[in-house]
């Protein structure tokens, strides 16, 4: 989506991280999905970011 | 001799938040010195060493472990608060975990979850928190990045990416956005109105935000591009593509700008670009020296300036009479001569330096603004400390989010005998404290047993969830005079400063 058409779209989050920013979307009646997020079992971030390059 | 205990618990991870909510209990226990749980990256691990806190156990623990530390003055009561710790952790008020909400555990179930996502806010750790942004972009999603500690080249490469594909990429080190009327982390309640914001700094767009709301205004979008999006490195990616993106926006009417001093080559570009647009500006380079700005913008040195261009030129007043200076001085004690600023927003101290340097009044900061040195070379200066500085947040949350060190520091400064002013922000809205106000009374003594006058601002609208009058209000029964805005704030400051000197 454009960004000149997400200012004028409801906008629908996917919170990866901390878990009070999806409370606080849920408190405001935005559509929010909270990521149960953990360190990829790949733990060496460089490589994890290797992976993330390639789409993975 | 205390004793120091590490646990690992192995393949279990929590949001860093929670971990310290969980710490800050346990460390509060009797005969507890510092209690830390950290996941075992090897960033948390060089913190958890450089404080003590890391024993080989705990060195040995991976990225994807948790470690328990607790240092106690002896072996049984530290062994003790790691069953405290662990009771904490399994508690299902703490974790998901335990709880009965199911969350989808990768991106693109989350995406199947909730069909037509838009925006990707990130705030895992800085060292995973770039591929993560690139997931999201690559499956076309703009990205808030609230995470920190990712590298600028990272940035660059983020931010490029994102502009190539047509995406938003605010941050990293993103701390707050309104995208159409929705906050996004730490942001306000403000009601929509035609005022658009750019900010490379989270407490100056919450400021200005707040002060154009409790003024009458709306703003339509308030766009976060991180703190470094200014330096020549990154060249303002994000912020020429957040005014094409005002600039075509029909319900935004005029555009405020809010950063440090750029670098001179991309302050051009940034001008340049406004120049071309067909909408007003109001710019606020915080602290920076008069530069020539197009016919279309005007410059504002500080927040407060540039929320009243904004309003069309409203002046920010008092609702009620204004504090006497002369009556505040007569409160200090003895020999008190001083003020001491603790500041939880980092704009907001910029700010005050702003109104110190312009009163010529001799003045130190650890986040000085050009012309103002640091405290240990100005041993006589009034001194503006940010407590959200690294220095201060190494393994411990954001002051907005945990008062604990500031309150502890205010108590320091009560003491200290030359301090005659504290002066201080109380920044609410979405992820702040839930009662910062509350929290700053409950640590001061009586106001008749105080010798130095504490003067504060609350950045924060009616409607956010802690309401701005019932902080202000709680503020005021506790003794602390609230001024209308942090600006004048650190006026009052300089005034009663001045008759004591």
């Amino acid at each position: 989506m454009e960004i000149h058409k997400l200012l004028q779209a409801e906008i629908r989050v996917v919170n990866i991280g901390l878990r009070a920013f999806a409370r606080d979307l849920e408190r405001c009646k935005t559509s929010v999905v909270h990521v149960d997020w953990a360190p990829p079992a790949v733990s060496n971030p460089r490589i994890a970011a290797l992976l993330a390059k390639l789409g993975a | 001799m205390s004793a120091l205990i590490n646990q690992v618990r192995r393949a279990f991870y929590m949001d860093s938040v929670a971990l310290m909510r969980i710490s800050r209990s346990v460390g509060a226990l009797p005969g507890v010195a510092t209690a830390a749980l950290m996941i075992g990256s090897a960033t948390n691990k060089k913190l958890m060493q450089d404080a003590g806190l890391l024993s080989d156990e705990g060195a040995a623990a991976g990225a994807n472990d948790l470690i328990l530390a607790v240092r106690a003055d002896d072996p049984g009561t530290a062994a003790a608060a790691l069953d405290e710790a662990r009771k904490l952790l399994d508690k299902p008020a703490t974790s998901d975990r335990n709880g009965e909400e199911w969350h989808p555990k990768s991106l693109d179930t989350a995406l199947r979850q909730l069909p037509g996502a838009n925006v990707a806010l990130i705030s895992v750790p800085g060292e995973f928190a770039a591929a993560e942004a690139r997931r999201a972009l690559h499956r076309q999603l703009h990205v808030m990045m609230f995470s920190d500690n990712v590298s600028i080249a990272e940035e660059v490469a983020l931010k490029q990416e994102a502009k190539q594909r047509g995406l938003l990429m605010m941050g990293p080190d993103c701390g707050t956005a309104i995208l159409g009327g929705t906050p996004l982390a730490f942001a306000n309640v403000v009601p929509r109105g035609e005022i658009g914001i750019i900010a490379a700094s989270g407490t100056g767009l919450q400021e200005v935000s707040c002060l154009i709301a409790r003024n009458g205004k709306g703003v339509s979008h308030a766009i976060g591009v991180g703190g470094r999006d200014l330096k020549a490195e990154v060249g303002g990616i994000m912020t020429l593509m957040a005014i094409d993106a005002l600039e075509a926006d029909a319900s935004t009417a005029q555009i405020v700008l809010i950063s440090k001093p750029p670098e001179p080559s991309v302050a051009k570009l940034v001008l340049d670009r406004v120049a071309g647009c067909g909408k007003p500006f109001s710019i606020c380079f915080i602290g920076a020296d008069d530069m020539h700005v197009p016919a279309n913008a005007g410059l504002s040195a500080d927040l407060r300036s540039t929320a009243e261009r904004a309003l069309a030129g409203r002046r920010i007043a008092s609702s009620g009479a204004p504090a006497s200076a002369a009556e505040l001085a007569s409160r200090a004690g003895p020999g008190r001569t001083k003020v001491c600023g603790l500041f939880s927003g980092g704009t907001m101290c910029a700010e005050a330096q702003v109104f110190f340097r312009r009163a010529g009044m001799v003045v130190a900061s650890n986040a000085p603004i050009p012309g103002v040195g640091k405290p240990a070379a100005a041993p006589d200066a009034h001194v503006l400390l940010d407590l959200g500085d690294d220095a201060y947040t190494v393994g411990r949350p954001h002051p907005m989010i945990d008062p604990t060190l500031r309150n502890d520091m205010l108590g320091g400064a009560l003491t200290d005998g030359r301090t005659a002013v504290i002066l201080l922000d109380v920044v609410i809205g979405y992820g702040a404290h839930d009662d910062p106000a509350g929290e700053l009374i409950a640590h001061l003594p009586p106001a008749k047993a105080r010798q130095a006058i504490l003067i504060a601002s609350v950045c924060g609208t009616q409607e956010d969830p802690q309401s701005y009058s019932r902080q202000v209000q709680v503020l005021q029964e506790g003794g602390v005079v609230v001024a209308p805005s942090n600006a004048h704030a650190a006026e009052l400051a300089i005034e009663v400063a001045r008759r004591l000197a």
